[in-house]
């Protein structure tokens, strides 16, 4: 079983953000996308500190630490890019205007729920962020994850039992394993990776797949870590 | 004659008091008005209310007030400091009470503060734990939570360029919070890096009309 790596899962995802998306990516593992946008699609890259239209991050000895992307990371600008203030960058994203949104996860439950914030034991000094304003106003919210942590335990289950960013709010899910689709409270496998069965994957999940009938296999080419 | 440009940073914080509430301007470590909160430092201000999006991650300003205790109360949307547990400390030593609200929902809720609108109605957090205890209420089917406005005595923000009349220009994603925060209710200080005489900057290209802020002061030379 050849798993993806966090990369391949990035350029798989990055392969269904179509022409003309507003996209926000969120900190961490869904920054990765950036660096997979296909060349021949105009992709507005948002980022809720107040930037549309962000290109490849920012290279040489002295970055302008005034134009980062949400995760901190210095970042050039399309032609045609804009900056606008906070309250502005949420009207973006809580009114509908923000075409996907893609975040990683702890869990996703069957019915789209989405918990990628806070652990079971609380923290002390949590960090919400923009992602309970990405979960409830994006038009599609594409999870960026392993489908299983490294304890074993499936990410995707019946209910999440960690206190969730949004409900019902998860589009598509893009793994290591598989990628699949929340379709009216049901889980859709779309794609699978070579080397496992789909009843082997169904036994290791505590939740009913439902197969797509264009089901076929999950693949990326090998990437530079 | 409008002048509302003060000579120092010391100058233009002397109007606060032990135990304001304070809005400040800034994103990770971008577009925080440190001049002005080394100021406040250097003037033993106490018993603090911060409202922002997260503790500033440089050595400055707000890290200074937080390591010796001046702020009190945080309200933020991410309260983690990285490579540093000052955050947890603080709270397990009894210094700090913390409040985490949405990004956005800060955002607009210090937006419904200088617009005179006492609150909004959002998805954001309907079904999470941020929700608990909040008025909820459906419009067409949908549910949504009742997010009060934010209220500070003083906005603390950065700015590129600003006038006499107050009135600014920022610099790229340094913008974040500030205007939104400058056009509050509260007393708006700016820190601005150049001061410039009213016209230069052109009226088509201001964000920050000078009747919301009052006063300006020039960044340091560093």
């Amino acid at each position: 079983m050849n798993k993806l790596s966090r990369r391949q899962i990035a350029w798989r995802l990055a392969q269904d953000i179509p022409e003309g998306a507003v996209v926000n990516l969120g900190s961490g593992m869904p920054l990765l996308v950036s660096d997979y946008l296909p060349p021949d699609r105009e992709i507005i890259i948002h980022s809720e500190n107040g930037l549309l239209g962000i290109g490849p991050k920012q290279t040489g000895p002295n970055p302008d630490m005034n134009q980062i992307n949400a995760g901190n990371v210095p970042v050039t600008l399309l032609p045609g890019a804009s900056f606008f203030h906070h309250a502005d960058s949420f009207h973006m994203i809580r009114g509908g205007h923000i075409d996907i949104s893609v975040l990683g996860a702890y869990q996703v439950s069957e019915q789209g729920d989405l918990a990628n914030w806070s652990l079971p034991q609380g923290e002390k000094a949590p960090a919400v962020g923009g992602a309970m304003d990405l979960a409830a106003g994006a038009r599609n919210i594409f999870v960026m994850m392993e489908l299983f942590a490294r304890d074993g335990t499936a990410k995707l289950v019946r209910q999440c039992t960690l206190p969730l960013t949004g409900s019902g709010c998860v589009t598509s899910i893009y793994t290591d394993i598989a990628i699949l689709d929340v379709i009216a409270g049901h889980i859709h496998i779309r794609e699978i990776i070579e080397g496992i069965t789909l009843s082997a994957l169904q036994a290791e999940l505590d939740i009913e797949l439902v197969v797509s009938p264009a089901l076929s296999l999950l693949r990326a080419p090998a990437l530079d870590e | 004659m409008i002048n509302k440009i003060c000579p120092s940073p010391e100058e233009a914080v002397k109007s606060i008091t032990d135990g304001a509430v304070l809005f400040l301007g800034g994103f990770i470590n971008c577009g925080f008005a440190d001049d002005l909160l080394d100021a406040l430092y250097a003037q033993g201000t106490v018993g603090l209310t911060t409202i922002s999006n997260n503790p500033s991650v440089g050595e400055r300003g707000m890290t200074r007030l937080l390591q010796d205790g001046r702020i009190s109360r945080m309200i933020c949307s991410y309260s983690r400091k990285p490579g540093t547990s000052l955050i947890e400390d603080l709270i397990d030593a009894g210094q700090l009470a913390l409040d985490i609200i949405p990004q956005g929902t800060i955002a607009e809720a210090i937006r419904c503060n200088g617009a005179g609108i006492p609150g909004f109605y959002t998805r954001t957090g309907v079904g999470t734990p941020l929700a608990k205890g909040k008025e909820h209420r459906d419009f067409d089917g949908v549910t949504y939570i009742f997010e009060p406005a934010l209220h500070a005595d003083f906005a603390l923000v950065r700015a590129l360029r600003g006038d006499r009349w107050g009135n600014l220009v920022y610099d790229k994603a340094a913008r974040n919070f500030n205007p939104v925060m400058a056009m509050s209710k509260a007393f708006t200080i700016a820190q601005v890096d150049e001061i410039v005489t009213p016209g230069e900057l052109s009226p088509e290209h201001i964000i920050t009309p000078g009747i919301f802020v009052q006063q300006i002061v020039r960044s340091r030379k560093t």
